[in-house]
């Protein structure tokens, strides 16, 4: 088996050469494959840190491609892109387990975003499975969750509250992925958020921005202050000093069904 | 028979069928019983005349007096209502006879006059009126005859006379034979028999006659009416109404229909809504998958470019309009998606003067080449509002393209005019109720019954064991409302929310314009909305909003010189799917632009004439 960065599956050969391009000029080593099968076909000689995959592909479509993946035990990441950039195909991507979704067209940077957390998540994974081997509690990658969080993919958590409300914030691993914390950019009182929709942009030292999907559709009533001020307290604290902002949901039944119930992390 | 098809005349020949038969039977019985008293009349008439002739010729008789009994008989006989008086013997021999012909010719026992007797082998001595009566015609093509026997007994006197002409033992002389003519009768009788027959006719006309008017006013007519309204309803004509100016059964079936006609109108408009906006998020799927693949091409490779190019500024400049102009596609290719899913703007404050100024230079190539002029006219006092720019700027970009189209290349040039202005407007009219609730806070709002396209606000009424449900119009001030149910002024009537029965009911405040119950509910944060039980009644508070007074609106007109709509054309142009332009357009602009309009909470109206110019009118409210 031959070891290479990225595989990128796409009927569109425009795309997949313009990841070759954005992602080789970084020095990544890129492989094409215009079908799922191909894909399948290279993953079967070759290990990737991380796929990149279309959605509407002929033949075998990305979440069946996804599924595939887990079924073969292929650990790599994925990140899901698609033309049609609904609310409804993000959720649908990270409630399926590919690590990110980015909506076309995308520019360079947003790609390049997308690829460096993956690449970074794949290195976590790595990291986290060779301390579970050794067996060093002190050295954890990266915290889960309080068991009764909800959490969207790896990317935010949602907290219900006595008061009908939630509280919405970054997981300690989507903040681990992105390198060089600089600020958050944050939605203001009276916003609409979206389940799947962006809800918070973090800005990074190599000024890559990165977008966090919101795990709930509503309205948002509080802002964290704290946070505005100063973006650290989110990775120092990510589930209770760093939450983003209180939000009154439209839907929350009907969200928390695209939900993974944190409890179900600590098995 | 084509003329039995239709109710009215069907009703009106049984109608007419029914009194003939009636009167048939009735003048048969009548003319019957009429025949019968009329003989029997003539019959007593006639024994009384032979009783008379009989009681009158005795005296002579006894004295055998034969030539005064001639005499008197002929003297009877040619009085006019008597035909003929003659007397038999017992050999049936004419003794006397009015007709003097006959004196003497014997008559045979088997004669009409004699058979009542004689029909017997041994003849009968004693026989009642009815059978001495005999009714004939002389001549098969004569009148009708009544004849009268009487018999003539032997008397002591008979036998004791001088002349002893009749010995002891014979019972029965002779018979004396009167008839009488019964023409007069007959004709009475025909009189009344035709008399009959006429009435018979008459009743059946005149009966048929005020029936058929009758059916045709109270029946046909309206029925017609029905018939005519299907017809209309059936070509697709779902706005036709039947006038309701009866209170029968016609009149309630018209109501219903028209209650009925109208609720199909509303689910057929948001059907065909809802409708086009599922093949219209197909569409913008389809599309949106089709145009962002080669996007990412154009918007990587750009923004690539830039990445790369930083030392170079004059590059840097040209692919920054590249990246942001691709950006903006995806905007434009995300608000479609957005649009088909109905979801919020992205609002921020911003200037709309700049937001027009900024598709003004989007559209400048595309209006040079129809040699169309944009002249903004934009006031200087218009304050920022809170929207979503990008939406708007598409807004614009759609009506100065439209207004172009209309304009057309052939027509050599024109002139659009963006105007913006800030102006006070006052609430009622404009005002939509988003949110409406009961005491216990359920929401009013009723998604499935729209007024003008907008939820309405559902309350349940009860009034004297009658329960249903009122639609209130959602535009303050328009009343617009739909009556489930419909209370008389004046009524008790309990208006309660559907969800949890808590009243709604406005004690001891009657309405102020007709008397009637009053209801309230809250609209979260803004108050409450008074309003009248009354279906005819229009009266409707809301203290809240009428206290803030005139509100602050940002008004965008554009007006172009260009073809016009034409009037029937203007309610439907901000439908998916509606053009005008035949192949040319799409039909989608004016309806995203009329759902980005509504997201905003503003109103677009469009004023026009055929050959002179369209104008569009936006009003955004600048506090959201």
């Amino acid at each position: 088996m031959t070891a290479r960065d990225i595989l990128v599956v796409d009927d569109e050969q425009v795309i997949t050469q313009a990841v070759v391009r954005v992602c080789g000029a970084e020095g990544l080593s890129v492989d094409v494959a215009s079908s799922a099968e191909q894909g399948l076909s290279h993953l079967a000689r070759t290990t990737y840190r991380l796929i990149i995959s279309d959605v509407m592909m002929a033949d075998i479509d990305g979440f069946a491609f996804l599924i595939e993946l887990r079924r073969r035990h292929v650990r790599a990441p994925l990140i899901m892109t698609t033309g049609m950039s609904t609310m409804e195909n993000a959720v649908r991507a990270l409630v399926s387990g590919a690590i990110d979704f980015i909506p076309k067209p995308f520019t360079a940077d947003e790609l390049l975003a997308a690829v460096r957390r993956g690449l970074r998540f794949a290195t976590l994974q790595d990291e986290a499975e060779s301390t579970a081997l050794d067996a060093r509690p002190d050295s954890i990658a990266w915290v889960p969750p309080p068991p009764q969080y909800h959490r969207l993919g790896y990317a935010s958590w949602l907290a219900t509250e006595v008061s009908g409300t939630v509280k919405v914030g970054i997981t300690d691993l989507f903040l681990r992925t992105i390198d060089g914390l600089q600020g958050v950019a944050l939605a203001a009182v009276g916003d609409e958020l979206l389940q799947g929709g962006r809800c918070a942009t973090i800005t990074t030292a190599d000024g890559l921005e990165h977008g966090v999907l919101g795990p709930v559709t509503g309205r948002v009533v509080e802002v964290n202050d704290a946070v505005a001020a100063a973006s650290a307290v989110i990775e120092r604290d990510p589930y209770f000093e760093g939450w983003l902002y209180r939000v009154l949901p439209s839907e929350l039944q009907y969200d928390l069904l695209h939900l993974t119930a944190c409890s179900s992390d600590r098995m | 028979m084509k003329i039995f098809r239709t109710l009215g005349s069907k009703l009106t020949v049984a109608v007419g069928v029914i009194a003939l038969v009636t009167i048939a039977i009735f003048a048969f019985f009548n003319s019957r019983s009429d025949n019968k008293n009329l003989l029997a009349e003539v019959e007593r008439h006639a024994n009384q005349l032979s009783e008379a002739v009989k009681s009158s010729t005795e005296f002579d008789m006894l004295l055998n007096q034969r030539d005064r009994i001639h005499e008197t008989i002929k003297r009877l006989g040619n009085q006019e209502s008597i035909q003929r008086i003659r007397i038999l013997n017992k050999a049936g021999q004419i003794i006397y006879s009015s007709d003097t012909t006959e004196i003497g010719k014997a008559v045979d026992k088997k004669a009409e006059a004699c058979t009542m007797c004689h029909s017997a082998s041994e003849p009968l001595e004693r026989v009642g009126i009815k059978d001495r009566t005999r009714v004939f015609r002389v001549h098969p093509d004569s009148g009708r005859t009544l004849g009268i026997i009487n018999p003539i007994y032997n008397t002591t006197s008979c036998s004791s006379a001088a002349c002893h002409a009749h010995p002891k033992s014979q019972k029965v002389l002779g018979v004396l034979d009167v008839t009488l003519p019964l023409a007069e009768i007959d004709r009475a009788i025909r009189q009344g028999q035709r008399d009959v027959v006429l009435l018979a006719a008459g009743a059946f006309f005149a009966l048929s006659l005020i029936i058929g008017l009758l059916v045709r006013r109270w029946v046909a007519l309206p029925v017609r009416r029905l018939v005519e309204a299907t017809r209309h309803v059936a070509g697709g004509d779902l706005n036709y109404v039947i006038p309701e100016e009866r209170d029968d059964e016609l009149g309630m079936l018209a109501r219903s229909f028209n209650n009925m006609t109208q609720r199909l109108s509303e689910a057929r408009l948001q059907l065909v809504q809802s409708d086009k906006l599922a093949s219209l998020g197909r569409l913008a799927a389809g599309v949106a998958h089709e145009i962002n693949n080669p996007l990412t091409g154009v918007l990587t490779y750009s923004s690539f470019l830039q990445k790369r190019t930083k030392d170079q500024p004059d590059v840097q400049d040209d692919l920054k309009v590249i990246v942001r102009e691709t950006i903006r596609c995806r905007e434009i290719v995300k608000s479609l998606l957005d649009f088909a899913r109905q979801s919020v703007p992205k609002k921020s404050a911003a200037a709309i003067n700049e937001i027009i100024a900024r598709a003004a230079v989007v559209v400048e190539n595309q209006l040079s080449l129809n040699q169309v002029r944009l002249a903004q006219e934009l006031g200087a006092d218009v304050p920022p509002i809170t929207v979503d720019a990008n939406q708007l700027q598409q807004v614009f970009i759609n009506l100065f393209v439209n207004a172009s189209d209309a304009i057309g290349p052939d027509a050599g040039g024109g002139t659009i005019t963006v105007t913006t202005s800030r102006l006070k407007l006052s609430p009622i009219g404009i005002t939509q109720v988003k949110q409406a609730q009961c005491p216990k806070r359920h929401s009013l709002i009723n998604a499935e019954v729209r007024i003008d396209g907008k939820p309405s606000i559902r309350v349940r009424a009860r009034f004297e064991g009658n329960e249903g449900f009122i639609y209130r119009d959602p535009m303050y001030g328009l009343a617009r409302h739909q009556f489930g149910i419909a209370p008389e002024p004046g009524m008790d009537v309990q208006v309660t929310c559907p969800e949890c029965s808590s009243a709604l009911n406005v004690h001891g405040s009657p309405c102020p314009d007709c008397g009637s119950a009053t209801f309230a509910f809250e609209v979260p944060g803004k108050g409450m909305v008074e309003g009248c039980t009354n279906r005819a009644c229009t009266w409707q508070r809301w203290a809240e909003l009428e206290r803030l007074g005139d509100r602050d609106f940002v008004e965008i007109r554009v007006k172009d010189t260009g073809s016009g709509i034409a009037r029937d054309e203007l309610p439907r142009i901000f439908e998916p799917f509606y053009s005008t332009k035949g192949q040319k357009g799409n039909g989608l602009g004016l309806a995203v632009i009329w759902g980005i309009v509504d997201n905003h909470n503003g109103a677009i109206t469009v004023e026009s004439e055929v050959g002179v110019g369209t104008t569009f009118i936006i009003r955004i409210p600048v506090e959201p």
